[in-house]
């Protein structure tokens, strides 16, 4: 358990944008008659979503309106849950993996780096950029060590290339998601051991050519 | 070595085209009215011969597990929600299903609701699997345009889908946490009795199952239970996911038989161990939760339920960790220890406490700041986490620091000694740093 509170400065007020407003209403019809409750994880990630990725306290008020929930019923949610953030994290909010698979993998010396350039954890960046935490497993193993920034996976990470993305993030230069060292997904690193049958050794020569659906 | 052409999931690496065209060039959605129309009885029986066990951890047969439904009640609807919560450390396999291959999954959901009269189906996602649940909305976005779920489709079996997401509780891949997470509450476990079965998802009728295990179930059907129970021992039918992380030379997700020999997975896909077999230190072979096997007992065992439970671990999710004999293996439990005090929901005091107690120690052990008797302590103290709480997840966050002590006691002794003979009020080794 970890102990969460709401942020001391507040905004006066928060109300989803149209756009949200039917997305929210869409995620509501998913749950029969009277059980709109379920919909408060999916609508408090919107809202935070919408609110540059932190959680205020009108937000929470809001939900628990549309949803007809008592409002500590919500605000018990939003501090349960460890991906509502309930402080600003800044334009980049990165979550680093420190747990075992990756500690093992090296999460140490991407910490050393975040440590280095955007300093304390939950505290952002002085140019409003960049905020961290360390995070538990995320879940992308095979790929250790890994952040999630905002939405994104960003895998196989070194000290050098990770430094190399908080560059291009910085400077709103084009950077890729996913592997940092040019893997595609968890297939083992040089050329594949099973599916070459179907995709060939590099996974691109087989029968089946890499497509993706749009 | 499983051949390619006995392999369920051909797009795992997502080379593929992971929308529905791909997946119907790759052979799903062939045929799914025969199998519907071949009834529900049918569908329980062949997937009880087909021996699958379920591949969320605990190994329960999911044929049984989906013969527990009671018969449709109008009045209390039957629903499957598929646990697509995958936060045990080490495990990435079904995160791999989900966004390169989400079709094998949605064809599952439609036979297994169907094989226990539910016409709903949820899937709940971990909240940080952003990019998968694009993929698999997508995914059942085409299932519906393409009529073959929904309400009136052509597989003759009314069904609704719907993707729901959790907010990064590790706790709520147990599957009552699961469920009360769903209905809009903090993830807290239910005691059971009553199981999902009889009283689940809104008080009705429910059974969760994994993701990996749904996803199998097409295939299983199509090729039959005698193909899919011809791989592995006897009991542990099958082929699996692996997912190896740690000191590989290549981690990687793959999918073989069941039985393999440690040695034989890791030479064939992973490249071997770091530095070589003789510089392999412990696995930690079916996720975080289970314990430690050192080197000597793991090297040449059989990668299968049965086989692990024999060396007092587990085969779990099938997450393979890997430790060569660079690693800290204190502070690499120690860590662990860390995720589950961050993760007890706080409903019992044994776990609530206990896990920040077990980690406190071992931290203080990780330096050697400690007394040998309290090694001793530990592993009472744990012994009374485990099966004192309402979930596994006390029993998850007891079972590596025994491993530890079973397998590495010399190496706390060790460290203690150490301490012991330069005591000094420096800080050793701060939980933060590699030991490397």
């Amino acid at each position: 358990m970890s102990v969460r509170r709401l942020a001391e400065e507040q905004p006066a007020s928060f109300e989803f944008t149209p756009e949200n407003m039917v997305w929210v209403k869409a995620q509501i019809a998913k749950y029969p008659e009277g059980r709109q409750a379920s919909a408060v994880i999916p609508l408090l990630w919107q809202a935070q979503k919408q609110n540059q990725y932190w959680l205020p306290k009108p937000a929470i008020e809001k939900v628990a309106e549309l949803l007809d929930m008592p409002y500590i019923r919500v605000l018990e949610i939003a501090t349960f849950y460890t991906m509502f953030n309930l402080e600003p994290v800044g334009r980049y909010f990165i979550q680093m993996c420190g747990t075992t698979p990756c500690m093992l993998r090296g999460s140490d010396e991407i910490k050393a780096v975040l440590q280095r350039r955007v300093g304390e954890q939950r505290k952002v960046s002085a140019d409003g950029n960049f905020a961290w935490l360390e995070v538990e497993c995320l879940g992308a193993c095979c790929n250790a060590p890994m952040v999630q920034i905002n939405d994104d996976y960003y895998e196989d990470l070194t000290p050098e290339n990770f430094e190399k993305l908080l560059d291009d993030l910085a400077a709103g230069r084009p950077v890729s998601i996913g592997s940092q060292t040019g893997r595609r997904s968890s297939e083992p690193a040089g050329k594949l051991t099973t599916l070459v049958s179907l995709y060939g050794e590099d996974g691109l020569s087989g029968p089946a050519s890499a497509k993706t659906t749009a | 070595m499983l051949d390619d052409k006995d392999r369920i999931f051909t797009n795992l690496y997502g080379y593929g085209d992971w929308g529905l065209k791909g997946a119907m060039a790759r052979g799903a959605w062939d045929n799914t009215k025969g199998l519907i129309e071949k009834g529900k009885d049918w569908i329980i029986e062949e997937m009880k011969a087909s021996g699958l066990r379920g591949r969320g951890g605990a190994g329960f047969p999911t044929g049984l597990k989906w013969s527990f439904m009671p018969k449709p009640d109008p009045a209390r609807p039957s629903y499957l929600v598929v646990n697509a919560d995958e936060s045990e450390p080490g495990t990435c396999k079904d995160r791999e299903i989900m966004r390169n291959d989400p079709h094998l999954l949605i064809e599952g959901c439609m036979i297994a609701s169907f094989a226990m009269g539910a016409h709903a189906c949820y899937i709940y996602l971990r909240g940080e699997y952003i990019l998968e649940r694009e993929h698999l909305q997508a995914a059942v976005d085409q299932a519906y345009a393409a009529g073959l779920i929904g309400k009136n489709n052509k597989n003759g079996w009314p069904f609704d889908l719907y993707v729901h997401h959790g907010a990064g509780a590790y706790i709520c891949g147990e599957e009552t946490a699961l469920l009360e997470s769903l209905e809009g509450k903090k993830g807290m476990p239910r005691l059971k009795p009553p199981f999902p079965a009889n009283m689940g998802l809104y008080g009705c009728p429910t059974t969760v199952n994994n993701v990996e295990s749904i996803a199998v179930a097409p295939t299983i059907l199509r090729r039959g239970a005698a193909w899919f129970s011809s791989f592995g021992a006897k009991n542990n039918a099958g082929t699996k996911l692996f997912c190896v992380s740690g000191h590989v030379n290549t981690p990687c997700n793959v999918e073989e038989a069941m039985s393999l020999p440690f040695r034989e997975l890791i030479d064939r896909h992973c490249g071997g161990i770091r530095g070589g077999w003789d510089n392999l230190l412990a696995v930690i072979p079916g996720g975080s939760s289970v314990p430690c096997v050192p080197a000597h007992e793991i090297i040449d065992a059989a990668m299968d339920f049965d086989t692990l439970r024999g060396l007092k671990s587990g085969l779990g999710t099938a997450a393979v960790i890997v430790l060569d004999k660079s690693t800290d293996i204190v502070r690499a439990i120690t860590r662990i220890s860390y995720f589950y005090k961050h993760e007890s929901c706080g409903q019992c005091t044994p776990c609530r406490e206990g896990t920040g107690w077990m980690w406190r120690v071992l931290t203080r052990m990780c330096e050697g700041r400690a007394q040998k008797r309290e090694i001793d302590m530990l592993l009472e103290v744990s012994t009374q986490i485990e099966g004192h709480t309402i979930c596994a997840l006390g029993d998850a966050a007891a079972w590596p620091v025994q491993g530890l002590i079973r397998h590495f006691r010399h190496e706390i002794e060790k460290r203690i000694d150490d301490y012991a003979a330069n005591p000094h009020s420096e800080t050793v080794l701060p939980l933060g740093v590699a030991a490397e």
